[in-house]
């Protein structure tokens, strides 16, 4: 056999995520086939089966119970995972809520695609972002590396929150597409994620009861104790995204700034688009020398609102790029990044694109004319969308 | 229909069998003469303390405690309706990983989360062999939301979804039948008048590898319309009547039954009960001609396993 981690190979985003979960050292997998997501677990069936992970793979007959799967093994105690996209992340929607309200560190990797009907199986954030209240953590990925990355990252987060975490790469953008990805040596991911050591669990022979009925005088607080722990990975990610870096050599924060300096246009991106956007914006800067830049948004939930205040304050403009749709509403980035810059004095107009729907193809060119179309819109011209890209 | 009187007698059995061992605490939020209450004390006796239990939405889930307070003995964990069976999985396998790989892991449903919304998840479980033991306490309807009917209501019963205008006119799913044709190594059914017997099938199954399902007959006082001092007597009444065979199977073929008591006219059973007493003399003899049809199966059954109808205890009470 060749050598499994302490190399780097060419591989898809499906099996970052599958060598992201063997260098987690995963307790329990249990998942169900959907595409584009399949070869995350048909990678990490062949590790359990070579013995290569010695974990537990339960083949189950649906989405929901390979989440109420992992809601069980991560109860008892062991480090658990799973991996969907789509109709099955929609099927689990009932056991995210448990998983959350459980307070159970599970790792999900979710394949962003199109929601049905009409069937499409390409790239699309509504997905994800329609699981916003249920208490995951959720951050997207710009590349497998960072897809790789993210497994590792996410079990670290949420075993000290004790809150499940969700990370969302692009299908085939990034979940077909190989890139060189380095996969660490065991040893120093080791370092940086020690086993999981559960303080609140199953345990034979000792009594105690999770989740039973909690009435109007105390199920307020375990709402408010979720906040909280958001609140404390939001104070946290930075810190364990500085010891990743330590460690393991890539640093991590809450977003990631691309040539932001001087920007005066600021494009607000997430996911594999914002290789993209980078690759207008750094042509824009070198060809018509414009002062723009990339705020690449990696966690939504927790959302950081500091941060992204900090950043776009005193901007004269942000053109936000949505691959989703909130029906009746808008793009769903565009809003958060909205409601953040309120309480602002001085808040830059933000204009909201929603474009590549059911992964229509964004180019260069697209992101080029967005920004053209923002840096000419009058200030408060701010539709609540702005189509980019529809064939009306 | 005339009552069944409540001065018949009853054969004297001692409760040496039984474990003196609670993992049930006094106190709970169940309803006067609640069956599923006292199922769930014997089976958690017969399972013994190294049990981690799961729960789905049903009466159970409030009959275990609220927050703060709860009432088992033995760690426990709500899971959402559908999913007992799944989750018992998970438990089983987080608790294998987790270095206790000999605790006895118990999916603990009502007939809703069982024959109806747990279905997929129960049968995916089954398939699979998982290694857990799951218990369905069937009280024949949605009692925790208000006696509404599931696929577990007998034919001809009244529930607040199948009024008297218009009673249940499906039969009851045949749980054990299709949990057999699954090929697991234990199905068995089981009921609280016969206590010896349930202890003794908890404890077969606790024994044994792989996917092991109880059909656990518990009769709800309120749901089925009857006096909270009647839990037993029905319980014993569907036994006596045949219209609930006490049998197992194991590996999905080899059928064994355990009592096959004298009969008694079905009117017995039916009587005790409110939930029946609109029922039509035809009606009544339809459900007779189906529980003597059913028999016929289960004896049937029986001897093709053992080449013979001979020796089956004529009494539950061994």
């Amino acid at each position: 056999m060749s050598k499994i981690t302490g190399t780097t190979k060419v591989i898809t985003g499906n099996h970052a995520v599958s060598y992201g979960a063997l260098l987690s050292r995963v307790q329990v997998i249990s998942a169900y086939p959907i595409t584009p997501q399949t070869q995350i677990v048909e990678e990490l069936s062949e590790f359990v089966a070579d013995g290569v992970l010695p974990a537990r793979f339960i083949n189950v007959e649906s989405e929901h119970s390979a989440m109420s799967a992992c809601i069980g093994a991560s109860a008892a105690g062991a480090r658990a995972f799973t991996a969907t996209s789509s109709q099955g992340l929609a099927l689990m929607h009932e056991m995210l809520h448990w998983a959350a309200g459980s307070r159970l560190p599970i790792v999900l990797a979710n394949v962003n695609r199109a929601m049905a009907p009409p069937w499409n199986i390409w790239t699309d954030q509504t997905d994800s972002l329609s699981q916003r209240d249920t208490g995951w953590l959720q951050v997207y990925c710009e590349s497998n590396q960072e897809v790789l990355d993210s497994v590792i990252f996410s079990f670290k987060i949420s075993e000290q929150v004790l809150l499940p975490s969700m990370l969302v790469l692009d299908a085939f953008v990034l979940s077909h597409t190989y890139e060189p990805v380095e996969i660490y040596p065991q040893q120093r991911v080791d370092e940086f994620l020690p086993p999981y050591d559960p303080k609140f669990t199953l345990r034979p022979s000792e009594e105690g009861t999770m989740g039973g009925l909690s009435a109007p005088d105390t199920y307020f607080e375990f709402r408010y104790k979720i906040q909280q722990a958001m609140e404390k990975a939001i104070a946290l990610l930075p810190k364990e995204g500085e010891l990743f870096g330590e460690i393991l050599g890539r640093r991590y924060g809450l977003v990631e700034e691309f040539l932001l300096e001087d920007a005066d246009t600021v494009l607000v991106t997430s996911g594999a688009l914002t290789s993209t956007a980078k690759f207008a914006v750094h042509r824009l800067r070198q060809e018509k020398k414009k002062k723009v830049g990339v705020l690449k948004m990696r966690y939504f939930r927790p959302f950081p609102f500091e941060t992204v205040r900090k950043i776009l304050k005193g901007r004269k403009r942000v053109a936000v790029l949505d691959r989703n749709l909130s029906f009746g509403h808008g793009g769903i980035w565009s809003s958060e990044i909205k409601s953040a810059l309120y309480p602002l004095k001085d808040r830059p107009p933000v204009y909201g694109y929603v474009l590549g729907l059911g992964g229509r193809d964004v180019t260069p060119k697209d992101i080029l004319e967005i920004i053209s179309d923002a840096e000419h819109r009058d200030e408060l011209d701010m539709p609540e969308i702005i189509w980019k890209g529809v064939k009306k | 229909m005339e009552k069944t009187s409540l001065n018949h007698r009853v054969d004297t059995f001692t409760w040496k069998e039984i474990d003196e061992l609670e993992n049930v605490y006094p106190g709970h939020l169940a309803c006067q003469g609640c069956g599923a209450s006292l199922a769930m004390r014997l089976v958690l006796k017969a399972l013994g303390s190294n049990t981690v239990m799961t729960v789905p939405a049903c009466c159970s889930t409030l009959i275990v405690g609220t927050f703060p307070y709860h009432s088992l003995k033995v760690p426990m964990f709500h899971t959402a309706f559908e999913t007992a069976a799944i989750t018992a999985a998970g438990i089983k396998a987080g608790l294998s990983v987790r270095g206790y790989p000999d605790t006895t892991v118990l999916a603990w449903g009502g007939d809703g989360g069982t024959f109806d919304i747990g279905f997929a998840a129960l049968s995916g479980a089954a398939e699979r062999n998982e290694d857990i033991i799951y218990v369905c306490y069937d009280n024949e309807a949605y009692m925790n939301t208000g006696i509404q009917r599931s696929s577990a209501t007998p034919w001809g019963a009244w529930t607040t979804t199948t009024p008297e205008r218009h009673p249940e006119d499906k039969p009851k799913k045949d749980i054990v039948g299709i949990l057999a044709a699954h090929r697991v190594p234990y199905v068995a059914t089981a009921t609280l008048a016969y206590p010896q017997d349930l202890t003794r099938k908890v404890k077969k199954a606790k024994d044994l590898k792989g996917f092991r399902f109880i059909h656990l007959l518990a009769p709800c006082p309120p749901g089925w319309r009857m006096e909270s001092e009647l839990t037993i007597l029905s319980s014993r009444l569907a036994v006596e009547t045949r219209i609930f065979p006490l049998y197992e199977v194991e590996n999905g073929k080899r059928y064994t039954l355990n009592y096959a008591p004298k009969g008694r006219p079905i009117t017995d059973y039916l009587s005790t009960q409110g939930r029946f007493k609109h029922l039509t003399p035809e009606q009544i003899h339809y459900i007779q001609q189906c529980v003597d049809e059913n028999w016929a199966e289960v004896m049937e059954k029986h001897r093709l396993t053992h080449r013979t109808t001979e020796g089956i205890p004529a009494s539950g009470y061994q």
